[in-house]
């Protein structure tokens, strides 16, 4: 793992009005490595992410891109520096086949006119490489199944060769075989040196991919965890912030009474 | 799968980890219906795309059929040269104005305002050169500016203020009215010159017989060389091809209908000068929306506005373009209805002049919730409402009748719609 992080936020601020999002958020993501987002809903995770893609500039505190501050005020920005972003919608146009979608934006031409024959040899190679399964890259969105189409989206990110990739929810609503599709492409992301950040409600999908896990609670960092050394429950309680829960207090009310 | 593989072996969390490393794997997914090459695979992707409702074009041409054999059948001068050379004209004014309102209906919207801009466009004419003596082709390229200057400012109104676009060119369908109106002054019909340009558009003929077939020749060979050639590079590229024999099969249907069509043609006047323009105009506009950049915009913006934003597609200048796009073929569609009557009056535009236009690109086969269709849509669909005005002119049925059984035609082919887009939401191609 590279010493210097891919993308560092040190001490990031966000207000909206009288609402103070973010507080002093300090995020590190290194070449080749899963960063889980989690928190709760409210927690600052959207809004996080949103100021690293560029759709929020931030208030105070600074972005550092290998190392070198940078400012991110437009999504331009983020994605010049070479961070993707798969929003939790897709954004996929619906009646467009998959080569067009992968496309969409950055068309191949020649002559001024549209080389499909060279964006589908592309795409089928991108796909490839991705191990990415679809029943073909000439049929509509609309033809796809939710987790195929969210590969899609995320094959698409890959498409400007980002150093980082930023993936909201990327598994909610989707099936089991889906998830596990979704979650093979999140590993091979990394085993390609990318960067990833990856939001989930779902702790089985973060211990299953992610590296680290990084807590957001009321718009604050409430701790960043090593994924092999820790527990479920341990990331679990940061996020909701119960260093008193049920059980605990149940112990302690056992203890007490023992003490007693 | 991946679950166990992580989280039973945390220690292979580096970058280069040979047990994942992605295997040759091609993207197709096994439960695929691959399709089998050669000709026979071409029937068997056709009849499993008949079943899907993926029916295209086939109700409109079987309609149209129907529609001819019907007329025929009551009278028999219906399917002679003469009047289907002169159907074939007649409908050119319409359908260039379809060809604008496919544009915007794959956008999603609609242009209401398209019947009154084309009778201003016939107005401006009519007074530019009838009254002020301006020399006919600045008349003629100022009308049709008038159009793309329409047009562009329902567009405006729309993509920057927000305005629905029903009601910007509802607006725009009362204030062109009033302003050709206007323009046409008290005298209200202006007679042109009928050997003038405008006028030409609609009586010349190419009346030299080998007009007519060459250019049938030509469309024929152009295609076979463009699918051809186009072949050949897929199959260098290593993607799927069609077969020789489809190219082959598609370019003789193509020659039998392109000469018997110039057949047909040749035993009247001639080849048409107007229907030369139509088919040059629907050939670039369906290369447009699908082998340009531009094109890809605007199918992407009927699909999904927020999926186009993010796509950086420069949202506003797309629809301002697209509505400047649909009133510029509103004025040439008004010269062209202008020129079949060589004059402008005051009841141009109105009647159901619009409502044929948008009758025409939905009987052809464009969508109305945007996304789907081409401009040929436009051909076949006014080709079927022209044959049914013709037919029922040759019965003498009046037009109260006319209106009634277009009105039917439209609502079957709604009615048609809404069944293929339901098999073809089960067939998942929807």
């Amino acid at each position: 793992m590279s010493a210097t992080p891919v993308l560092a936020l040190r001490g990031v601020s966000k207000r909206f009005g009288a609402v103070q999002a973010l507080t002093d958020v300090e995020l590190e993501v290194h070449a080749g490595e899963v960063v889980a987002l989690v928190g709760d809903n409210g927690a600052g995770k959207s809004t996080l992410v949103k100021t690293i893609a560029g759709v929020h500039p931030i208030d105070e505190g600074v972005i550092e891109w290998e190392g070198k501050s940078v400012t991110i005020n437009r999504p331009h920005d983020a994605q010049s520096l070479g961070i993707a972003t798969v929003y939790q919608d897709l954004a996929l146009a619906d009646n467009i086949d998959v080569v067009g979608n992968l496309y969409l934006g950055r068309e191949v031409r020649r002559y001024g006119i549209l080389d499909e024959v060279e964006m589908e040899r592309r795409s089928r190679e991108l796909l490839t490489t991705l191990s990415i399964r679809i029943p073909s890259v000439r049929i509509p969105i609309a033809s796809l199944s939710g987790g195929q189409r969210q590969t899609v989206a995320i094959a698409r990110s890959m498409l400007g060769e980002p150093k980082l990739v930023i993936l909201d929810e990327p598994t909610a609503a989707l099936g089991v075989e889906q998830t596990a599709q979704v979650l093979d492409l999140v590993e091979r992301l990394r085993e390609r040196g990318l960067a990833v950040i990856l939001i989930s409600h779902n702790m089985a999908d973060v211990k299953a991919v992610a590296d680290k896990v990084a807590v957001l609670r009321l718009g604050r960092n409430n701790g960043v965890f090593e994924v092999k050394t820790t527990s479920q429950e341990e990331i679990i309680s940061a996020i909701t912030g119960a260093t008193d829960n049920a059980v605990t207090r149940r112990a302690a009310r056992s203890t007490g009474e023992i003490k007693k | 799968m991946s679950i166990d593989k992580t989280s039973a072996s945390p220690e292979d969390h580096v970058v280069e980890n040979p047990d994942a490393a992605p295997q040759a794997v091609t993207a197709v997914d096994p439960r695929l219906l691959v399709r089998e090459q050669g000709f026979k695979g071409y029937i068997t992707e056709f009849k499993r795309k008949i079943k899907a409702g993926d029916l295209g074009a086939i109700p409109v041409v079987i309609g149209l059929a129907i529609i001819w054999i019907i007329f025929q059948s009551l009278n028999s001068n219906f399917l002679t040269a003469g009047n289907l050379s002169d159907i074939s004209v007649a409908m050119v004014g319409t359908g260039m104005i379809a060809v604008g309102i496919v544009f915007v209906l794959l956008l999603g919207e609609i242009d209401l305002s398209v019947g009154s801009v084309s009778g201003v466009a016939g107005a401006a004419f009519a007074v530019l050169t009838v009254t002020h003596g301006m020399s006919a082709w600045l008349a003629f390229v100022l009308a049709i500016l008038t159009g793309t200057v329409a047009g562009a400012i329902h567009g405006f109104v729309f993509a920057k203020i927000g305005v629905p676009a029903f009601a910007v060119t509802l607006a725009g369908l009362l204030f062109w009215n009033g302003f050709m109106l206007q323009i046409l002054g008290d005298s209200g019909t202006i007679n042109l010159d009928s050997e003038g340009l405008v006028a030409k558009l609609t009586s010349y003929y190419f009346t030299d017989v080998a007009a007519a077939y060459g250019l049938a020749l030509a469309v024929t060979v152009l295609y076979f060389l463009s699918s051809f050639f186009g072949n050949r590079r897929r199959e260098a590229a290593g993607v799927p091809s069609r077969p020789l024999s489809e190219t082959i099969l598609r370019t003789v249907l193509l020659a039998v209908l392109s000469f018997v069509v110039a057949a047909v043609y040749n035993q009247y006047k001639g080849l048409p000068l107007a229907v030369v323009i139509f088919v040059a105009v629907l050939l670039i506009t369906d290369f447009v929306l699908r082998r340009t950049r531009y094109g890809r915009m605007i199918f992407a913006l009927g699909g999904s506005v927020e999926a186009s934003r993010r796509a950086g597609i420069n949202v506003e200048m797309v629809r301002i373009s697209v509505f400047a796009i649909s009133g510029t073929f509103a004025a040439i569609g008004g010269l062209f209805i202008a020129s079949k009557i060589a004059s402008a009056n005051q009841g141009a535009g109105a009647g159901d002049l619009l409502m044929n236009a948008i009758a025409a690109a939905v009987i052809g086969g464009t969508s109305l919730f945007g996304g789907r269709g081409r401009t040929w849509n436009a051909l076949l669909g006014v080709l079927v409402i022209v044959s049914i005005q013709y037919g029922l002119a040759l019965e003498g049925i009046a037009s109260p009748v006319q209106y009634m059984i277009t009105g039917g035609v439209l609502l079957a082919t709604v009615v048609i719609d809404a069944i293929t887009r339901k098999t073809q939401k089960t067939a998942g191609r929807a």
